[in-house]
């Protein structure tokens, strides 16, 4: 088997603990753990201690605030976010999404908190530290060279996880706290464009929740993913939509799409071929079909996850507007 | 001679089997499930060392340099071994033994092993191997098979003229003139994909050396018998000397056929140590040492009559052997050899070369050899019915070539239960009514398939039976068979132990079995080839006759009656005369050891004179053969190239079914590994002669929602010279699958598909090509 490196387990109780303890040299929160373990073992990071999320007060469960915003707590499994009804009624691209990341038995272990702040992914850096050794590294892990961009200088490692897409169209934020406090940050202002750590976070903060507001009237959503298998992979491509359709007529809409690069994207120009489309006509079947055009020419998958990148972007039509019509539908 | 005895199908005692034939649970089932089960991994010695294997990081090279003092100076390090230390040749075939243990000179492939380390714990070890300083002159690495086959500098084994592995070819009947005369020509080129086993269990293998000089290995291998030899040999140790063990396996599809690198290891290291050495392979090193599925690029011609008769059948082969040997000139053999059943033509050629690159070895892999071109051929004979206008099941059928019938190269089919079989997947399929007629992205396929039930080629010539068993029979009721064969998951020891409670007539939960342990066990040549039920059936079938002649005696002489009316049946002993007289099985064995001393019985089996009579005639040629078909129904997603195969129906002649639980599954197993062949997995080296993705996220078994709907339909044609007339089941089922897949997507999409695996990349291509009314 491939061996953890030696390190330390902290177990906080309360989210001031974990934050003490997080402070501390070399320390990363560890939730489900389904991320992190796989790249200790590959030996990607080194920590000292992981701080464990499980035991800490008020991290987990769904609940609806006053103003109908779904709050989620940081270590709520996906399991049960994909499963909860008020996440499915409120944000059902969210529930699709975390009911196809990776396997059942992952789901029942893996957290929303890991999964949006899940570390970019290559093929050329998951993979173990012989393998690596062997391709001679790369920018960003033990490397001076970007396999996937030859000469490239900036690394483009795949944000990868299936939940980030979907809670872009539905706006969402993170409740992070730090030592100086709490604070909101929006998504949309979560991820830089920078493979080598796509996160504008630190690694002493902590995030408590996920927070998706209120949705408009006639919200509907979807996402769907192309992965090799039925189950367990990783998205090679993953869309996710969100058409809010009051009175059966689109108001609005959004597209995003991950897995292309080291930041989910968001295709430009949705709302302006759907808006005014009413729900089962002609017309909003052509504006879809437009939205997968805009979305091909917007979207150029590499070959940074497994499967060739020119298929990958042949799908990115063909999910668009079948994630479209599922929303609308 | 007992061991070419036939026995029959007829059951023992009367006219109906109390135990054969009928489903029930494996020796081991309830261990597995529960979790009691022992694997070699839970093996834990007192003092036990771990060790861990260093690898070449570098496709192909001289090693200049391997400098390990550092290693052996680090606290906790208790030996560090490389190539110097073990230098002795080996390689499962004894003609082309071109492995070491550790490298010695030059590294073939990345992941080749390079030293080895034991240490107080594996934690030490991999910080030791870090210690290792290795330094290589790198050379040009092969990872193109043509390259290999036409380039002969740098050789990739010195000692060979240039990178040919091995060359055959052969030619039966008058290929070029049938071609000449024939109708119709179905010519084209075809790619096999590598595939790998995937077994769940990784190898792993623990060795303890007593101070009286006896080396115990324990091993997950399916052939010890091999293991034992090889240790021996290369640890130049008597054989007497080498005790081999294969505890509880977790699977193994012949992956774990070959002896590896690390069985040697743990054996120097626990005899260098004095102390017992374990070592678990990862996931990662279970890819580098590979053995799998070869790659092949296959180029066949056929030559038909216009009412779809095949006449000619004209095949080139290039193998992509991988760095080493293995069972290469076996497979290049099987490639060729075992194409000729079920049906009938009268030339044949086939022009088989395997070439060394430099890539994880190739080998045996579940179908070994034969499941490549015969998705090649069945795909042909496709191509052959669509050209002619005729129905794919018609043209198989009227290709038969019958049961008890010799083969165009010299092999001896006995039984067959083909035509049951094509008729059995027509049926079941609704094929008549759904052929050809299915809306525009649905379809269906056939395929048929021949494969042996062991062969008379040992490995290693010699005179000794290829199967052995030994009953100890004990006072208490029970009776201990000892069966050098190797459980692997299929079920062998099951077996054993249904046949001896059958022939005794006892209840099979009196009988143990204990096997695999090449102290305790006679020789069985090992769980490969398909050979286990035919020829350990056999063999226990002997012993338990021989048993049976001093059970009955001992109980007609205490009943003062004819030896005849005595039976055995259901724990007891019966007087087919006077029903209220009966004895337990307890009572007999007692009778009979009062009578005869000390109880026990030896059985073995050999295969008769088999083979066409040239060179490499043997090599295929089994004492009987199973037969397959399958009928696959798919649906091709046009806008994503995906086919999703929905159903599959197979019909596989197992002969008698002596456990239908077991065929069953045998039968579901193979057809399921098929299937992911078709259209998932792919052992991929790239340019750098780097593993694509080694682990089980990257490399695709399928999952449960992966495959398709399975109906295992069981053909029992009765073997003359099978035990009750039983054949094989493991491997047979496997091969229609993927040729029945393509053809299923032809009817579905109209395109040919003629290179694995069909990705859904390559589908929307050839779906484009279509369009642009290029040739499907
Ligand atoms: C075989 C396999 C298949 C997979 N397939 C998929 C897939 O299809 N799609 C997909 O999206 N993912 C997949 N994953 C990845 C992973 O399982 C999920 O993304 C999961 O949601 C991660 O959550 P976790 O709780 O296990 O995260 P962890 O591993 O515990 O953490 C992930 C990262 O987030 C940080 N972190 C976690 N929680 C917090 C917090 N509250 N505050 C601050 N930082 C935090 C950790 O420090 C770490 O850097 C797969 C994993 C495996 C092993
Ligand atoms: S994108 Fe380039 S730098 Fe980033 S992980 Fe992949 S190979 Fe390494």
């Amino acid at each position: 088997m491939l061996r953890l490196p030696q390190l330390q387990v902290a177990r906080p109780r309360t989210v001031e603990e974990a934050l003490a303890l997080l402070g501390g040299e070399g320390a990363l929160p560890f939730a489900g753990g389904t991320d992190l373990l796989p790249n200790l073992k590959h030996r990607l990071l080194a920590p000292q201690t992981l701080v464990s999320l499980a035991g800490v007060e008020g991290l987990s469960g769904v609940s609806v605030d006053p103003g109908g915003a779904l709050v989620i707590g940081a270590t709520t499994r996906l399991h049960e976010v994909a499963e909860h009804p008020e996440v499915r009624a409120r944000a059902p691209a969210l529930a699709m999404a975390a009911g196809l990341v990776a396997s059942p038995q992952i789901r029942r272990m893996g957290t929303l908190g890991g999964n949006v702040l899940l570390d970019t992914r290559c093929r050329y850096v998951n993979q173990s530290a012989f393998w690596r050794k062997s391709l001679g590294h790369c920018l960003k892990k033990d490397g001076a060279v970007c396999h996937v961009v030859p000469g490239g200088q900036k690394c483009v490692a795949a944000a990868s996880n299936d939940t980030a897409p979907a809670l872009l169209t539905l706006g969402a934020s993170l409740t992070v706290a730090t030592a100086a406090g709490t604070r909101e940050v929006p998504l949309e202002s979560l991820w830089k464009p920078d493979g080598v750590y796509n996160r504008r976070l630190a690694p002493n903060e902590l995030v408590t929740a996920i927070r998706v507001p209120a949705q408009a009237a006639g919200h509907r959503g979807a996402y769907l993913k192309l992965r090799p298998r039925e189950s367990f992979d990783f998205p090679l491509l993953g869309v996710a939509v969100r058409v809010d359709a009051a009175g059966g007529v689109v108001q609005s809409a959004d597209v995003v799409v991950v897995a292309l690069q080291a930041v989910p994207r968001r295709v430009t120009g949705a709302s302006d071929e759907l808006a005014g489309k009413a729900l089962g006509t002609q017309e909003l079947e052509a504006a879809i079909v437009a939205v997968g055009a805009r979305a091909h020419q917007q979207c150029r998958p590499l070959p940074n996850v497994p499967g060739d990148p020119d298929y990958r972007r042949e799908m990115v039509p063909v999910f668009v507007r079948r994630a479209l019509r599922a929303a609308a539908g | 001679m007992a061991a070419r005895d036939q026995h029959g199908t007829n059951p023992p005692w009367g006219d109906t089997f109390r135990v054969i034939g009928r489903p029930g649970r494996k020796v081991d089932g309830l261990a597995k499930a529960t979790g009691a089960a022992l694997y070699t991994d839970d093996l834990q010695l007192p003092g036990m060392l771990h060790a861990r294997t260093l690898r070449s990081t570098v496709p192909h090279a001289r090693i200049v340099r391997v400098d390990t003092s550092r290693a052996r100076a680090l606290p906790g390090v208790h030996a560090v071994l490389t190539g110097a230390d073990l230098p002795e040749r080996y390689g499962v075939i004894p003609w082309t033994q071109d492995e070491t243990a550790l490298a010695v000179d030059k590294v073939r492939f990345i992941g080749d092993e390079v030293a080895a380390v034991a240490a107080v714990d594996e934690d030490t070890a991999l910080q030791a191997l870090d210690l290792i300083e290795v330094e290589y002159e790198p050379l040009h690495a092969f990872l193109d098979p043509e390259e290999a086959r036409t380039r002969a500098e740098p050789r990739i084994h010195e000692d060979k003229r240039d990178n040919v592995s091995k060359h055959v070819r052969l030619e039966f009947g008058p290929v070029d003139a049938e071609l000449a005369g024939a109708e119709l020509i179905v010519e084209g080129d075809y790619s096999f994909q590598s595939t790998t086993h995937a077994a769940i269990e990784p190898h792993c293998a623990v060795a303890a050396h007593d101070p009286s000089g006896t080396l115990t290995l324990w091993s997950s291998t399916q052939i010890t018998h091999y293991v034992h030899r090889t240790v021996a040999r290369v640890l130049g140790l008597p054989e007497s000397r080498v005790r081999v063990i294969q505890p509880c396996l977790g699977g193994a599809f012949g992956g774990k056929s070959d002896p590896f690198s690390l069985e040697l290891c743990v054996a120097k290291l626990a005899m260098m140590t004095g102390r017992p050495v374990k070592m678990l392979w990862t996931r990662e090193e279970v890819f580098y040492a590979h053995r799998g599925r070869h790659a092949m690029q296959m180029h066949y011609r056929t030559g038909a009559t216009k009412d779809g008769r095949i006449r000619a059948v004209d095949a080139k082969l290039l193998i992509d052997g991988g760095a080493y040997s293995s069972f290469g000139l076996v497979t290049t053999y099987y490639a060729g050899q075992l194409l000729t059943g079920p049906y009938a033509f009268p030339s044949y050629r086939f022009d088989s070369t395997r070439v060394f690159t430099n890539k994880p070895p190739c080998g045996p892999k579940r179908g070994h050899g034969s499941v490549q071109p015969r998705f090649a051929f069945e795909t042909q004979l496709d191509e052959v019915a669509h050209a002619l206008g005729l129905d794919p099941i018609e043209v198989r059928r009227r290709n038969f070539q019958g049961a008890f019938v010799e083969t165009v190269n010299g092999q001896r089919v006995t039984s067959s239960g083909f035509l049951q079989c094509l008729e059995a997947v027509e049926r079941a399929s609704g094929w008549a009514e759904r052929h050809g007629k299915l809306p525009r992205g649905r379809g269906l396929g056939v395929a048929g398939s021949m494969y042996i039930s062991g062969t008379n080629y040992p490995v290693y010539p010699n005179e000794l039976p290829q199967a052995g068993i030994q009953l100890k029979v004990d006072r208490s009721g029970l009776v201990l068979a000892f069966t050098g064969s190797n459980d692997i998951g299929q079920g062998s020891s099951t077996l054993v132990r249904n046949i001896v409670a059958e022939e005794l007539g006892m209840d099979p939960a009196d009988v143990r079995v204990v096997a695999a342990d090449t102290d305790l066990c006679p020789v069985d040549l090992g769980a490969y080839s398909s050979r286990v039920t035919f020829m350990v059936g056999n063999a226990t079938i002997d012993a338990c006759r021989k048993l049976r002649r001093q059970l009955v005696e001992a109980v007609a002489a205490k009943w003062e009656v004819d030896a005849a009316r005595v039976a055995l049946g259901a724990g007891h002993a019966h007087d087919a005369e006077d029903p209220s007289r009966s004895l337990t099985t307890r009572e007999v064995f007692q009778l009979a050891e009062a009578r005869f001393e000390t109880l026990g019985a030896t059985g073995s089996y050999d295969t008769p004179e088999l083979g066409g009579k040239y060179r490499g005639g043997t090599i295929g040629a089994s004492p009987a053969y199973s037969f397959t078909a399958h009928v696959a129904e798919v649906e091709v997603d046009e806008e994503t190239g995906r086919v999703t195969c929905t159903q599959l129906w197979v019909a596989h002649d197992c002969g008698r079914a002596l456990n239908p639980t077991l065929v069953a599954g045998q039968i579901e197993g193979s057809a399921y590994m098929g299937a992911a062949e078709a259209t998932l997995e792919h052992h991929q080296i790239d340019g750098r002669g780097l593993h694509t993705g080694p682990s089980l996220l990257d490399y695709p078994i399928p999952t449960s929602l992966d495959v398709p709907e399975l109906h295992a339909i069981v053909v029992e044609s009765l073997d003359p010279e099978g035990p009750y007339g039983a054949k094989e089941a493991g491997e047979g089922p496997l091969h229609p699958a993927i040729p029945a897949i393509g053809n299923a997507i032809f009817d579905a999409v109209g395109v040919r598909l003629r290179d694995l695996p069909f990705t859904p990349a390559r589908v929307l291509a050839a779906l484009r090509a279509q369009a642009a009314g290029g040739r499907g």
